[in-house]
């Protein structure tokens, strides 16, 4: 996928949105762009407006000000010539009642005009051809999900919406999932995914923006944040291996830590001494990066 | 073929739903058995016969008829023909004796077949006797029966519990619906689908009327066989469209308590606290001609009133498809208020 350019139509363009619930601006002039092909990230802690602005980007709410276009249309009032071309996954329970996985989609994809067997296929894209039969209440949580993910990706839409996909999975459910967005995204695909977890977004987005009241304090590529914040690097190895004071490091008498911002220096040092048994090497990460915005501990 | 779906998803929703299935039709039909069966062995067989005017046979019958006959018989007096006849063809009385000289006349109810025949035995063996005990004239006795204005009581438990079942289905079938698609936000997916809300409330509408055919048929079928013996009058017919408007008129209320109630417990005590007092007050379990008047009078502000009255006038009393025209407007324009003002609190989800 070609990276599009700025002149390019950006899939989404935000300016200066804004929504207020009573005395609370859930949204406070937020502004940012999605360009086609992009895995974009919306990222903050649970109440940051996160998913009051993908609701508005989707043409559910009406925002008090600021302008919303979707793959070059308005997004509100309900514009049923954009319908067709995006994708919302809202939640893993927001099927029709005891309909079997496959009766499910089938449905959804019926309401696009999409054929049975196409959809069928969709089970199959998304791994869950053995539990077609199986009702979608009796589903586990990963499946539900992607059965979710399923729905929202019958119609090949342009644009997929995804709001916090691994909400309630176990940590192997949540890679899986990550894998087949991953695979989703691969094909071209605009996804705008809002997420609490900052791995998440770390893994999966080519840009993120970090949200907090309401407000984008950063976005950019994951990594190019993460960089910005120059932050010493944490190298790791067994404890005793060498004395603790040598490389300046603290030994716990598990692991002997060495915090640099010299990593290549420590590392040769360590490999002349072979002293690489249980090397790690941690860098800064996305909750860093948040701290550094709040001044406050990341709690999703 | 969104329509189509959508229909098919919903009806496969309704059948796979046990408690929905024996709430909606089981409930209803065990009502009816039990119902039917008790009031079919409920008569007594003491009869009550009017006497018009003078009628001198019947008042020595009891002077001499001693305790006995006072335990079958009950007499009450009257001077007026046209009253003690309505009082017949209403079954509120078994017959009435006229006299004039020799002539007795008979005038009865074959409304209860028990009855009927009890009280024509009764008299003719007072005449009888007399005749035998040598009076000097000679007694002659004519009977005939009186055009029966009566309903048996599977007549009217029928049209009352179908209307109640009805009524709970279509009202249950709308308001949970539409609670549990807000709360578990398929309302706003289907929002952010290409599919219009018309298609989706006519598909609704679709699954409540055909199921609701199904439970009059259920119903009939049942009320039909020879135990129960319901006989359909000739306008029968004209019930289907009046039961496709009362569902209307039932969703409607179904409509009204799913924008109002934020959950589906809420919504299910809401609708059983409409349609309960209804069912008492609107003549669905308790027939309306044998109620205290103020429920007659209560019962006109109740929509399944409309319905079950009714379906009693054209599958029971043998009144002419026109005889439901009346109802069939009420229930229609009471939908139409209804879901005017349902639309107007109507909320897509809970924010």
């Amino acid at each position: 996928m070609v990276r599009s350019t700025a002149s390019e139509t950006a899939a989404i363009s935000v300016r200066d949105l804004r929504k207020r619930y009573g005395d609370v601006e859930a949204v406070a002039g937020v502004s940012f762009d999605v360009q086609p092909g992009e895995f974009f990230g919306i990222l903050g802690p649970n109440g940051a407006g996160k998913t009051t602005t993908l609701e508005i980007v989707e043409g559910l709410r009406k925002p008090d000000s600021g302008q919303v276009s979707v793959l070059g249309m308005a997004a509100w009032p309900r514009n049923p010539g954009l319908l067709p071309r995006i994708g919302v996954q809202l939640q893993a329970s927001s099927f029709f009642e005891r309909l079997t996985a496959r009766e499910q989609l089938r449905t959804f994809a019926s309401l696009y005009s999409v054929s049975a067997r196409r959809a069928d296929e969709m089970l199959g894209t998304v791994g869950l051809t053995e539990a077609a039969g199986t009702p979608t209440e009796k589903l586990s949580g990963g499946q539900a999900q992607r059965l979710s993910i399923a729905c929202a990706l019958v119609h090949d839409p342009e644009l997929l919406f995804l709001d916090e996909p691994t909400g309630s999975l176990d940590p192997a459910a949540r890679r899986n999932l990550w894998d087949l967005l991953r695979q989703i995204s691969g094909e071209g695909r605009t996804v705008v995914l809002t997420t609490h977890h900052m791995d998440e977004a770390e893994s999966l987005c080519d840009r993120v923006a970090i949200m907090d009241h309401g407000q984008i304090l950063k976005a950019g590529p994951p990594a190019t944040l993460v960089r910005e914040l120059d932050q010493p690097l944490r190298i790791s190895v067994q404890s005793g291996l060498v004395p603790a004071g040598e490389f300046g490091g603290e030994d716990d008498g598990v692991s002997l830590t060495i915090a640099t911002t010299d990593p290549a220096d420590v590392l040769a040092g360590l490999a002349r001494r072979d002293a690489l048994a249980g090397l790690r090497v941690q860098g800064a990460t996305l909750e860093d990066v948040f701290l550094s915005l709040t001044g406050r501990e990341y709690r999703a | 073929m969104k329509l189509v779906s959508l229909s098919r998803a919903m009806f496969l929703g309704f059948v796979r739903d046990r408690a929905a299935l024996i709430f909606s039709i089981l409930l209803p039909v065990l009502f009816l058995l039990f119902f039917g069966s008790i009031y079919k062995n409920s008569n007594t067989p003491k009869i009550d016969l009017i006497a018009v005017g003078q009628v001198n046979l019947i008042q020595q019958a009891q002077a001499h008829g001693g305790p006995q006959l006072s335990k079958i018989l009950t007499v009450t007096h009257d001077r007026s023909l046209s009253a003690a006849l309505a009082s017949v063809r209403k079954g509120n009385a078994d017959g009435l004796v006229q006299q004039e000289g020799n002539q007795l006349v008979l005038r009865y109810s074959v409304a209860d077949q028990t009855k009927a025949s009890i009280v024509q035995q009764v008299v003719s063996s007072i005449v009888q006797v007399a005749n035998e005990a040598g009076h000097p004239a000679t007694y002659r006795l004519t009977s005939s029966q009186v055009e029966d204005k009566t309903l048996k009581p599977i007549q009217y438990v029928t049209p009352g519990l179908l209307g109640w079942a009805l009524a709970s289905g279509a009202a249950f079938g709308a308001g949970i619906t539409l609670v549990s698609w807000r709360e578990n936000k398929l309302l706003r997916r289907l929002r952010l689908a290409p599919v219009g809300t018309a298609q989706v409330v006519t598909a609704r509408i679709g699954i409540s009327v055909v199921v609701g055919l199904i439970q009059m048929a259920v119903f009939l079928a049942i009320a039909v066989t020879p135990y129960f013996g319901l006989k359909l009058t000739s306008a029968w017919w004209m019930a289907i469209p009046l039961v496709v408007c009362g569902i209307l008129a039932f969703m409607s209320i179904g409509l009204f308590v799913g924008a109002v109630a934020k959950t589906q417990q809420a919504a299910s005590s809401i609708v059983n606290l409409i349609i309960l007092p209804m069912a008492f007050l609107g003549g669905a379990f308790l027939p309306l001609d044998f109620a205290p008047n103020w429920v007659r009078d209560a019962s006109y502000a109740m929509p399944l009133r409309y319905l079950v009255v009714g379906m009693q006038d054209v599958m029971a009393r043998g009144e002419g498809p026109s005889a439901a025209l009346p109802a069939i407007g009420i229930l229609l324009g009471f939908a139409a208020i209804v879901t005017l003002i349902s639309v107007r609190v109507f909320r897509w989800d809970d924010a």
